[in-house]
């Protein structure tokens, strides 16, 4: 794609100042004060890669410390031990996959329903609102959730969910233990609720990609409704349903208020969802500002790292995943 | 043959039914948040509670003036720094962007939009705490900040695509230059669409707690200066929320219900706006 | 009418907020944050423009923010350790400002009072090896109460705490496998339980839970309607926590030249075990010397007439003897080389 406003240098054309030049402006006549507005509004564009830089450049730094002290095994260590200043990830590793992975697992079906229902099966008329109204769930700050689910959710999951689980599924180790509310249960329910949402309107947004002379086509087969969806509209658009839930899973994984707030904040890998746990993103939120040590510090800044490079991995995907379905119809596709 | 067919309709009923269950399982949770709010956010809504410092420990009454005071300032900052850069560099984006430090700016803004708010804090806490050596609200200010940049970046662009490009070419034709050719017509057909987009960045940074924990950290005072650590809704409703007295549990659930109250209107203000004929979408 | 009173108030605030109004800034402890926070309020009538902004982030983050220098002071139940001293750019004083006690509060269902601990119970309970309420152990130290078979939820810590400290610092003295196993300081790896933030978070937890055990300051047990347990001392009593426990463990001890001292686990008869003093961390040579005249003045009206509040709020005052010894100290504050407090 053309740039809109083409602009060039006049200086010659082999000189890397001359390539830089044309890499920022492209190529064409400037006068001085389109020339001014360009390196401006260039400049604010920049902020975005000098921040992001920043960023990665200022954690990494301040996790050497414990990248030096631990290398590998800090991925593999069990101990979190600041008294002995001993620190091992494994527990929050461990914590915030589980939790995340399973908020997924609940999440992605009734995500698809949503997201089906609303791009292929809902009356025209209440698309809009019932979207929004699912939107909605998304635009609840983190923190409410968190009270709510401190007040509302983990009492009830205290005396009603999990003793009845408990009577009638005990035999598993899923399913053991005291019934306290907080913990690993509630986090997962939370975080479910929380991605539900950025799945579902992705995924729609994705099902409304798709050309819908597939549907045309699948119906003047004479499918069903259904039948369309599952076999013309699903294959076309899964890669970008697999895009949105990867974005949500990014997003289960740096999650932190609500889940610090109801998973029961202890380092400890367990099979039983009535146990507590611990996220890498919690761990933080409630060490941080309190680590005495330059080790411990660091150690948490480490922790910060990992949650950082794994969320950006799979935002990178995501988003590659929803492109290559997203570009085909709109007018403004990336190039 | 019909045995079949009516195989196939029973499927696509049940289809539906199971998509439209779906659908009302996720107004569950949201329908449960909405009315605890207000039942138990609302009978803390009083004067007091809008124009009051918080009391000492366990003295009942008092209120959140310094969160909402605090809230705002901070929500203020982060728009003061974020919609300048993200609008102007949304800007290049869309008009000059077409190259590789485009692609670069674009995929660096995305990126961004993914990075846990946790990690935004710790990044501004070795950056402007520790170098000022003090909590501030500017730090506070600038978390905020990173948090909306690639939203309002990207949406910027996004809409400033979507002007048509007669409208460039007008302006051009009279011999306008292209820097006021963007600010003057490009920028101002797109600008509803892009107040929407900064409603919904505003709306998702005042909700933000973890990013300020480290950062504004927090104040029972009613101190406007940004080089002092300031309160702000969702810590003091953190904290409150996790402490074990019940007057602020209280005072959590009306604030709770304020911020919510807030952000709602906020989307739905940006919902109506996008409606509107010949705007934005 | 009270709605004119609060909108003047409100101007009034906010005019007083932009004008060129001091803040102190304070972090640390939360042990003795329900005192510090009335002190605050107090301090504000003996001196309307002392401002005090004290969060309570728990000791730890008192002590590293004093550090950082991010803090005007900090606050800690545990002194700081050698190695934290090690790193400070400039000398830290300790100040004691009050005594508390860490009280092991519970929430069992049909007992609203009346248990009994030894502090192999404590220990033994802590570390997960006494897992019901009827566990035959706990009924034969306290013949006559019934004991639910509830299932015993530990509550902790999460955060860097002095409360910790001092708690797991007196259960390493009590207990040796304790000492072996989990140790004393600020954060330990504790072998079960929840993890809650400051205080406020572990009685909340103990609050909620049925079940539930916490160990945390007398004064959020107390405010919060929460039963404490009575601790059997070195002398053989069971004591009720209480300020005059607290105090009888301070008195007779030998005050050293930091003023940090441990007074957990005494030998007197109404000693309570697990008593702490709570310091106030401030760096000797002040940067600034209105704030630091602000910081020095208030702390020597806590130290003398605040005193008089923390009985109220179940804190113990600070004992005859030590008072002296931290007015010598407050008046070692300077700044430029001036020392600050020039009364008496």
């Amino acid at each position: 794609m053309q740039s809109k406003f083409a602009m060039s240098v006049p200086q010659g054309r082999g000189s890397w100042l001359s390539r830089l030049w044309r890499a920022f402006a492209g190529t064409g006549e400037v006068n001085p004060a389109d020339r001014i507005f360009l390196w401006v509004t260039g400049l604010f564009a920049g902020t975005a890669i000098l921040v992001l830089g920043a960023m990665t450049l200022q954690v990494f730094r301040a996790s050497l410390p414990s990248i030096r002290q631990f290398g590998w095994r800090f991925l593999i260590g069990k101990d979190w031990d600041p008294v002995l200043d001993a620190f091992g990830a494994l527990p929050y590793i461990y914590g915030t996959v589980v939790s995340s992975l399973l908020a997924l697992a609940l999440a992605v079906p009734i995500a698809l329903g949503i997201a089906i229902y609303l791009a292929e099966l809902a009356p025209t008329w209440l698309r809009r609102p019932l979207g929004f109204t699912v939107e909605l769930l998304a635009a609840i700050p983190s923190v409410i959730y968190g009270l709510w689910g401190i007040f509302v959710l983990a009492p009830w999951l205290r005396d009603s969910v999990q003793p009845f689980l408990a009577a009638r599924l005990g035999f598993l180790p899923f399913f053991q233990g005291t019934p306290r509310g907080l913990g690993l249960m509630a986090g997962v329910l939370i975080l479910a609720i929380m991605i539900l949402p950025t799945i579902a309107s992705v995924s729609r947004d994705v099902l409304e990609a798709v050309p819908s002379t597939l549907r045309e086509g699948a119906l003047a087969l004479g499918s069903t409704r259904w039948e369309m969806v599952r076999k013309a509209v699903l294959p076309s658009a899964s890669s970008g349903i697999l895009g949105a839930v990867i974005l949500g899973l990014g997003r289960a994984l740096g999650e932190t208020m609500a889940v610090t707030m109801v998973i029961g904040n202890r380092a400890e890998i367990s099979f039983s969802l009535f146990d507590p746990s611990y996220t890498l993103a919690s761990v933080i939120a409630n060490e941080y500002a309190e680590a005495s040590s330059d080790l411990y510090l660091s150690a948490l800044t480490e922790l910060g790292l990992i949650l950082f490079g794994v969320t950006v991995l799979l935002n990178i995907i995501a988003r590659l995943l929803i492109w290559r379905v997203g570009r085909v119809p709109s007018g403004a596709g990336r190039s | 043959m019909i045995d079949s067919f009516a195989r196939r309709k029973l499927w696509d009923i049940l289809a539906r039914w199971a998509c439209l269950g779906m659908v009302i399982l996720a107004l569950v949770p949201l329908v449960s948040v909405l009315f605890d709010l207000t039942v138990k956010g609302l009978g803390g809504f009083s004067w007091d509670f809008f124009t009051q410092l918080p009391k000492p420990v366990n003295e009942t009454g008092g209120g959140m003036a310094n969160a909402f005071a605090g809230s705002a300032v901070l929500v203020g900052l982060g728009c003061a720094f974020g919609i300048p850069v993200g609008v102007l560099g949304g800007v290049y984006l869309a008009e000059f962007g077409q190259n590789r430090f485009g692609k670069f700016v674009r995929f660096s803004a995305d990126v961004m939009s993914g990075v846990p708010s946790i990690t935004v804090g710790i990044f501004v806490y070795t950056l402007v705490v520790l170098t000022m050596h003090r909590f501030s609200a500017l730090a506070g200010g600038i978390a905020l900040a990173i948090l909306m940049l690639p939203t309002v970046m990207r949406t910027t662009e996004e809409l400033l695509r979507l002007v048509p490009d007669s409208l460039r070419e007008a302006g051009l034709a009279l011999g306008v230059p292209k820097w006021r050719v963007i600010l003057g017509v490009v920028l101002r057909t797109g600008a509803p669409g892009i107040a929407t987009g900064i409603m919904l960045a505003v709306a998702r940074a005042a909700g933000e707690t973890a990013p300020l924990l480290f950062t504004a950290f927090g104040s029972r005072f009613l101190s406007l200066k940004l080089d002092q650590p300031m309160g702000s809704l969702p810590v003091q409703i953190y904290t409150y929320a996790v402490s074990p007295y019940d007057d602020w549990h209280r005072q959590a659930w009306a604030a709770a219900l304020a911020l919510v109250l807030l952000v709602l209107i906020l989307n739905i203000l940006a919902r109506v706006m996008t409606r509107q004929p010949g705007q934005g979408r | 009418m009270n709605m004119l009173r609060s909108v003047v108030l409100g101007a009034a605030l906010v005019s007083g907020g932009l004008s060129a109004q001091t803040v102190i800034q304070g972090a640390g402890a939360t042990f003795p944050y329900p005192l510090y926070s009335k002190w605050i309020s107090e301090y504000q009538k003996v001196d309307p423009k002392a401002n005090i902004n004290y969060q309570s982030i728990g000791s730890g983050g008192g002590i590293r923010q004093i550090l950082e220098e991010t803090v005007d002071f900090g606050a800690t139940d545990a002194p700081m350790t050698p190695q934290e001293r090690a790193k400070a750019k400039s000398p830290i004083l300790h100040i004691p400002v009050t005594m508390g006690c860490v009280v092991v509060s519970y929430n069992v269902p049909g007992v609203s009072s009346g248990l009994k601990l030894t502090p192999e119970l404590v220990a033994g309970i802590f570390m997960g090896q006494v897992t019901k309420w009827s566990d035959p152990k706990l009924a034969s130290a306290n013949p006559g109460v019934k004991l639910p078979a509830t299932p015993i939820t530990v509550a902790y810590r999460s955060d860097g705490s002095g409360t910790t400290a001092v708690f797991t610092e007196y259960l390493a003295k009590v207990s040796a496998d304790w000492k072996a196993k989990v140790g004393a300081g600020k954060s330990v790896k504790f072998p079960i339980g929840l993890g809650g933030k400051g205080n406020e978070g572990v009685t909340g937890l103990v609050k909620t839970t049925p079940g539930a055990v916490g160990y945390v300051e007398l004064a959020y047990a107390k405010q919060n309607g929460l039963a404490v347990a009575a601790i059997r001392n070195k002398n053989g009593k069971f004591i009720q926590p209480s300020p005059e426990g607290v105090t009888s463990a301070a008195s007779g001890n030998e005050i050293p030249a930091d003023l940090c001292m441990s007074i957990t686990d005494g030998p007197g008869a109404k000693d309570y075990p697990i008593s702490a003093f709570t310091y106030i961390l401030v760096h000797e040579n002040q940067k600034d010397g209105t704030k630091g005249k602000m910081v020095a003045d208030f702390l020597w009206w806590a130290m003398h007439e605040g005193q008089k509040f923390a009985a109220a709020l179940d804190y113990a005052p600070l004992p005859k003897d030590v008072t002296p010894k931290i007015e010598a100290k407050l008046k070692t504050l300077k700044f430029a080389g001036k020392v600050l407090i020039t009364k008496k």
